[in-house]
C-alpha cells in the first residue's frame, strides 16, 4: 500500500478542521495507514506539536519563502520530498483548489476532487464518492493510484479522527529552488456591512428563487414582520443585489442563528459550509430534490414568490 | 493582450432536475436545457474588457461535438473575435488531465497572453485550469475575482473564505480560473447571436494538434465515473404537507416555539 500524507491547514499554530478530518479520510483508504501529517510555513513548530498529537509522522517544512501558502511555492516544496506513488489528501478549499491540480500533473500522479466519501482500495483502485450537480445526484468515480494520486477532501464531511500520537521529523533541509512566477502581496479583508449577520439570532436567507432584484423586497417585509435580518446565497450576491457582507457560506460569512429561513436555496455544500451552530432551519423551495431539504428541520415545496407574502401577511396579523 | 477562454456546454442546473436513467450509467439527457458553463461566461466578459482597455483579441476554446458549437457561438455574439472547437472521437470519455491536454495543443497553436477557464464546471471538480497551467509552465491562479494589468504581469485578486481577498502578483503568460461576480457578464440577445451565426468555426481533431490517440480519452483516462446514484438520504426535513393556509399556520407555531417570530 502506498504511503499516505495529509496536508495540514493552519494559522497561528492553530490547526484548520480539515486536519483531523483527512486522516478520518486516509483511514478509509487504509485502515492501518500510518499518515504522515505535512506542515509547511515559517515559524511552525506549534502548528507541528499540535499534528504531532493525532499524526503517527509529521513533516515540518519550514522557510521564508512559505511563510505564507502560495500554492506554486508549496507544490515546488512538495515536488522535492513527496515519492511518485504517495497518496496526498488536500482540503478541497480555496488552497486546495489551487494546489491539488497543478501537483497531481508534476506528481503524474491521479487526481479526484471534492471527494464526500471513500469506499476503500482494491488492487490499484481507489474507490471515492463525489457529487455533481450542486449535489442533485452522486456518482462513484474510481482511481487509478499506480502512479500515486492527489485526492481532494470536501470539509466538514468526514468525522474527524483522533490518530495517535508521533514524531516531527524536519525536512526543511531538503528542499530545492522555491522561486515562483506568482508572488504573493497581501490579505485584503472583507468590507464591513451595513448589519452584521454574524450577529443575528433570525436570518431570512434569500437564493436564486427571488428572480428578480425587485422581489428582494418581499423578504425585507418578511424579515422585518419576523425582527430578522436578511442574508443571502452566492448568486444575489454575483448579481450585484445585495452587499457582499451579507452573503452565508464559506466564501461569505459564517453564521450562528437560531433560526434560518433558506427561502429558494438550494444548499450547495459552500453554502451550507456557513451555517453553524445547528440552528433550525426552514427551506422553502419549488423543486422537491433541492439538496437543502435533506439539512433543514423543515422543509416546504412552494414558490418563494408566491409563499413570502402569503406567510408575511399572517406574521403580521399575529 | 491575446486572450484564449476554454469554455464548457453544460446541463443547466437552474433550468432542470437532474434525474438519473434507468441504467443508473448516466442522467437523464433528454429534455435537459443546455447552456454555457455559468463561471465561463464570467471569464469570456472579464476577457472581453481586457481587449476592450488593452488591445488584442479574444478566442473561445471548447472540447465537444458539433452542439457544442452553439455556446462558441453564444460567447462569440458578446464580443470573442475567434472560436475554435477541438472535436474528434478520441476525445470521448477523457478525464480533465485528458481534456487539460488537448487545451494544452490548442494553446500551443496560437500565442496566447493569458489563457482563462471557468472556476468550475457541472462536475465540480474545479481542475483543468490548474491542470493546463502546469503542463504548459505557466503560473496559476484559481478563484480568481479581480485582474488589473501591470506590464508583462497581473495583479490578480484570489477569493479566499470568508470573503477575503488574496492579492498575488503573477507573470504573463498565465492561466487564471475565474470565479463568478468577478463583472457582470453582458446580455446576449438573438439578434447579436444571428451576427455571428455564419461566422466559420474551424474544428481541430487529433491529428491537427499533434495528439497521441492514445493521450487523451477514455483509455488514457486514470479517473473514471462508474455510475451515477441516488444518495441514502437521512430523513432529511419534515415537509409541511396541507394547504397553505394550513402549512403556513404550522410553519408560524414552529418558528414561535423556536425563537423565529420575535
Amino acid at each position: 500500500m502506498a504511503q499516505i500524507f495529509a496536508y495540514i491547514l493552519h494559522s497561528d499554530g492553530v490547526l484548520d478542521d480539515s486536519a483531523r478530518e483527512l486522516l478520518a479520510a486516509a483511514k478509509k483508504i487504509d485502515a492501518g495507514a500510518e499518515v504522515t501529517a505535512i506542515v509547511t510555513g515559517k515559524g511552525i513548530d506549534d502548528a507541528c506539536s499540535k499534528a504531532a498529537e493525532s499524526y503517527k509522522s509529521v513533516w515540518k517544512i519550514d522557510n521564508d519563502a512559505l511563510s505564507y501558502p502560495n500554492a506554486e511555492v508549496v507544490r515546488k516544496a512538495l515536488l522535492s520530498l513527496l515519492p511518485a506513488d504517495g497518496i496526498l489528501l488536500l482540503p478541497h478549499d480555496t488552497f486546495g483548489m489551487d494546489l491539488g491540480p497543478g501537483l497531481s500533473v508534476k506528481l503524474d500522479s491521479a487526481f479526484a476532487a471534492d471527494v464526500v466519501d471513500i469506499e476503500g482500495v482494491e488492487g490499484n483502485t481507489l474507490k471515492t464518492i463525489r457529487q455533481e450537480f450542486t449535489g442533485q445526484v452522486n456518482t462513484h468515480v474510481h482511481c487509478d493510484i499506480s502512479a500515486g494520486a492527489v485526492i481532494n477532501i470536501r470539509p466538514g464531511v468526514f468525522q474527524a479522527a483522533e490518530g495517535q500520537a508521533g514524531e516531527v521529523v524536519d525536512k526543511s533541509g531538503e528542499l530545492g529552488d522555491l522561486s515562483a512566477k506568482r508572488k504573493f502581496i497581501e490579505v485584503q479583508e472583507a468590507e464591513a456591512g451595513e448589519v452584521d449577520i454574524t450577529k443575528s439570532d433570525v436570518l431570512v436567507s434569500i437564493g436564486r428563487g427571488i428572480e428578480d432584484e425587485d422581489n428582494l423586497e418581499m423578504a425585507f417585509e418578511l424579515a422585518e414582520a419576523m425582527g430578522a435580518d436578511v442574508s443571502c446565497s452566492r448568486p444575489i450576491v454575483d448579481a450585484k443585489w445585495l452587499e457582499k457582507a451579507r452573503q452565508v457560506g464559506t466564501s461569505g460569512k459564517t453564521v450562528k442563528p437560531k433560526v434560518y429561513m433558506a427561502m429558494g436555496i438550494s444548499g450547495s455544500f459552500q453554502h451550507m459550509g456557513g451555517v453553524k451552530g445547528n440552528p433550525f432551519i426552514v427551506a422553502v423551495n419549488k423543486n422537491p430534490k433541492a439538496p437543502i431539504f435533506q439539512v433543514a428541520d423543515v422543509g416546504v415545496e412552494a414558490d418563494i414568490l408566491e409563499f413570502i407574502p402569503e406567510i408575511t401577511e399572517k406574521i403580521k396579523e399575529l | 493582450m491575446e486572450i484564449l477562454v476554454c469554455v464548457k456546454r453544460v446541463p443547466d442546473t437552474a433550468e432542470n432536475e437532474i434525474e438519473i436513467n434507468s441504467e443508473g450509467n448516466d442522467i437523464e439527457r433528454d429534455d435537459l436545457v443546455y447552456s454555457v458553463n455559468e463561471w465561463d461566461n464570467y471569464a469570456v466578459e472579464e476577457a472581453i474588457q481586457m481587449v476592450d482597455k488593452h488591445g488584442g483579441s479574444v478566442t473561445v476554446v471548447t472540447v465537444g461535438d458539433e452542439e457544442s458549437e452553439e455556446v462558441l457561438r453564444r460567447e462569440m455574439a458578446m464580443g470573442a473575435e475567434n472560436g475554435l472547437l477541438l472535436t474528434d472521437d478520441a476525445f470521448e470519455g477523457s478525464d480533465g488531465r485528458g481534456i487539460a491536454a488537448l487545451l494544452k495543443a490548442a494553446v500551443e497553436k496560437g500565442n496566447y497572453d493569458l489563457i482563462m477557464t471557468g472556476a468550475q464546471a457541472d462536475e465540480g471538480y474545479a481542475q483543468v485550469g490548474g491542470m493546463l497551467a502546469a503542463m504548459l509552465d505557466y503560473p496559476y491562479a484559481s478563484l480568481v475575482n479581480m485582474i488589473e494589468v501591470g506590464d508583462g504581469k497581473l495583479k490578480v485578486g484570489r477569493e479566499i473564505e470568508g470573503g477575503n481577498m488574496e492579492v498575488n502578483e503573477i507573470d504573463l503568460p498565465c492561466v487564471l480560473s475565474i470565479q463568478t461576480g468577478i463583472n457582470e457578464p453582458r446580455y446576449v440577445g438573438i439578434r447579436g447571436i444571428r451576427k455571428v451565426a455564419s461566422v466559420e468555426i474551424p474544428t481541430l481533431g487529433a491529428s491537427d494538434l499533434g495528439l497521441d490517440a492514445g493521450s487523451v480519452g477514455e483509455d488514457a483516462a486514470r479517473v473514471k465515473r462508474i455510475d451515477y446514484f441516488v444518495p441514502e438520504m437521512g430523513e432529511g426535513a419534515e415537509m409541511l404537507e396541507g394547504s397553505t393556509d394550513e402549512i403556513i399556520d404550522k410553519l408560524i407555531e414552529l418558528l414561535k416555539s423556536k425563537g423565529g417570530i420575535k
